[in-house]
């Protein structure tokens, strides 16, 4: 099945809701709104049998360069169009991706990947959780939770992966101070004549790095 | 290609089990069978890697189980976001730490993929071969640990010396055991050293020798063979459902193999086969790593034979020391510093300008120079700091790349944002032991407790990329 085929497929489905595409080969990529992600992936699975989902991950754009949450316009940046003029334009901060892969059971030959891309903004759920066609998602959804503060508008009690349950914050959300500490228990008060680790100078001090 | 499983049942039947099946015994008259729960780790001697199972148990039996991760989160990916392209490498070396270079390789294509750059063929043939012994190590660990865990620990002596061979030579070719960061983008950070080609060889008799021992005392080993057999199973449908790739899912049958599906570097070009299994239990995945380290070993030797010439920066003649060398550049004396090579630290040694074509892609934007010309040129100088220097730096054209190499464990992709600048936008790391842990209750409930000590050690949790 070629690209043009998969995409055909993909937009017979959707209609308009799938909102931008590219990428060649398996590197093949498609963007569809939000409230119809899951049917996308449905029809991934099914009809276009794609079996395994390889990964799923999401990325916080509130950085990224010409955006409208950064509030610093780049020109230079700005004109390179393309999928940078895509992330600058679509709305909804955070870009969760599907990683698929249609694998033959026989000979363990790739036949195709693909991703599907959707945008969430912030502070609302993301699509319907995916755990049901592949187990994996359950921890990949976790995840994504723990880290960017995205979850699935039908998993509302999710628990984070890898992260402790009393974490403030998501910490691969941009906004996050790469320097900040939450320790569970309070460091002991430096013995006299050595230097408290508060005191300490943060090794990253790149503005926007540190609280 | 199947592998030699079956020892024959007749043969063996009976030392163990002497016919006797499983009793349920039921509970004595006014009181009740109940489950209850057991807490195994986060610390726990037979688990390597910091982990916690909460198991529900009835008598032997385990009922339920739940898997806790993230003891070892180190924030890889937020890391990777604060630094330049290059300094990430070294932090790709603790993500699976027993194949660092494989992570290296992983990460480096990524970038690769997105600059659009070419590593010149030999550098190709040294980033195989570089990943061969990796996966060699890999697998020794985990049959070594797994069996040590089941009280074989003769094996685990055995091929921790077997490990530690390859070892010393990563060693040679790297600087380091283990933190080896190795490759560059575009290429590798230097030459092989000379002679490395024999003692390699050389190594892998020895390493052949202790399979054939390991072989000798496991596989027809009674309690190990009973240990292991039918335990730990997963279906090929529950794998692929579950997106286990690797060794794992190759002992469920299925022929997933990135280098052969997908073939990078130079895996096209040699002859390898890929071990699969039948039933997907815990002695079909200690079957098929042992079968894919010979295969390992046979693709290092394929591409010696195909490798490309190269110089060695160690063979050239005229060695300058490279505090003289930037005095005769100071002073202009270029010709003088033109025919020969600086004499550098141990650990720059193989990437003097003889060596430096061969193994690094030749672009000005992404490449350090070779020393000669950083301390002989105001341009190599320039070029030198261009890379070096805080806020400068390599600047990936802006947009997104996914790149997936076969890591020990399976599929181990890198998925890369770049906004154009000189850090990641955004790093993730696929780690393929990750969703072997999220299948992990799978295979644990309904078996015995015993039978998670076998089970957790062909899952080869590493626990550095599983938390990352």
């Amino acid at each position: 099945m070629t690209e043009t085929e998969l995409l055909d497929a993909l937009k017979a489905a959707l209609g308009a809701d799938v909102l931008a595409a590219g990428g060649v080969g398996h590197d093949l990529w498609a963007q569809v709104a939000k409230g119809r992600v899951r049917e996308a992936l449905q029809l991934f699975k099914g009809t276009l049998g794609f079996n395994v989902l390889v990964d799923h991950t999401a990325a916080d754009l509130l950085k990224w360069p010409g955006g409208h949450w950064a509030g610093v316009w780049d020109p230079c940046q700005a004109t390179q169009g393309g999928e940078h003029e895509r992330r600058t334009q679509t709305d909804g901060r955070f870009e969760l991706t599907w990683r698929l892969m249609r694998l033959d059971e026989k000979s363990g030959l790739v036949e195709g990947r693909a991703a599907l891309k959707c945008r969430v903004s912030d502070g609302e759920a993301g699509p319907p959780s995916v755990r049901d066609l592949w187990p994996c998602a359950d921890w990949l959804e976790r995840e994504v939770w723990d880290m960017f503060g995205v979850k699935p508008n039908n998993r509302p009690d999710l628990k984070r992966l890898l992260l402790y349950e009393e974490f403030k914050g998501h910490p691969l959300r941009k906004d996050y101070p790469i320097a900040k500490r939450q320790p569970l228990v309070a460091p002991l008060p430096a013995p006299e004549g050595r230097i408290a680790p508060e005191q300490l100078r943060p090794r990253v001090t790149d503005p926007g790095l540190v609280e | 290609m199947t592998l030699p499983r079956e020892i024959s049942r007749t043969e063996n039947e009976g030392l163990f089990s002497m016919g006797r099946k499983p009793v349920d015994i039921p509970p004595a008259a006014g009181r009740e069978k109940r489950s209850y729960y057991l807490n195994m780790g986060p610390q726990h001697p037979a688990m390597h890697g910091v982990i916690r199972l909460l198991l529900e148990l009835e008598g032997e039996k385990v009922r339920d189980a739940e898997v806790e991760i993230g003891f070892l989160h180190r924030a890889f990916e937020k890391h990777a976001e604060t630094e330049v392209w290059n300094n990430v490498i070294p932090w790709t070396d603790r993500l699976n730490y027993v194949s660092p270079l494989i992570n290296n390789v992983g990460y480096c294509m990524a970038v690769e993929k997105l600059c659009g750059l070419h590593v010149p063929e030999r550098g190709q043939y040294i980033r195989t071969i570089a990943c061969e012994v990796s996966r060699v190590t890999d697998h020794l660990t985990c049959v070594a640990a797994s069996a040590m865990e089941l009280g074989a620990f003769t094996v685990f002596l055995y091929m921790m010396k077997a490990r530690e061979t390859m070892y010393q030579l990563v060693d040679k070719l790297t600087g380091a055991r283990v933190t080896t960061s190795y490759t560059r983008v575009g290429g590798v950070k230097g030459d092989l050293p000379p002679g490395f080609e024999a003692e390699l060889l050389a190594a892998f008799a020895g390493v052949r020798g202790i399979l054939r021992e390991v072989d000798g005392l496991l596989t027809k080993n009674r309690i190990f063979y009973d240990r292991v057999n039918k335990t730990g199973v997963i279906s090929a449908a529950d794998a692929l459902a579950y997106g286990i790739t690797g060794p794992f899912l190759r002992s469920t049958g299925v022929p997933y193999d990135v280098r052969r599906a997908q073939p990078y570097l130079v895996y096209d070009r040699v002859d390898f086969e890929v071990p699969v299994g039948t039933r997907g239990d815990n002695l079909d995945r200690y079957l098929v790593r042992m079968a894919e380290m010979e295969q390992s070993m046979r693709i290092v030797e394929q591409c010696f034979k195909q490798l490309p010439a190269g110089k060695h920066s160690l063979e050239e003649a005229e060695l300058i020391e490279a505090n003289v060398m930037v005095d005769e550049g100071k002073r202009g004396n270029i010709g003088k510093i033109w025919d020969s090579t600086a004499k550098v630290a141990a650990n720059l040694e193989g990437q003097a300008r003889a060596a430096h074509g061969d193994v690094l892609a030749q672009e000005p934007r992404f490449d350090l120079p070779p020393k000669e010309e950083t301390y002989g040129s105001i341009e190599g100088l320039m070029r030198h700091f261009e890379i070096i220097m805080w806020g400068r730096g390599i600047r990936p054209p802006a947009g997104e790349a996914y790149a997936a190499v076969e890591g020990g464990n399976g599929e181990l992709g890198f998925h890369i944002y770049s906004d154009g600048s000189d850090r990641a936008y955004r790093v993730r790391c696929r780690p393929p032991c990750l969703f072997i842990m999220a299948a992990l209750p799978k295979m644990l409930i309904g078996g015995n407790i015993a039978d998670i000590i076998a089970t957790f050690g062909s899952v080869n949790m590493i626990a550095g990329e599983l938390d990352r």
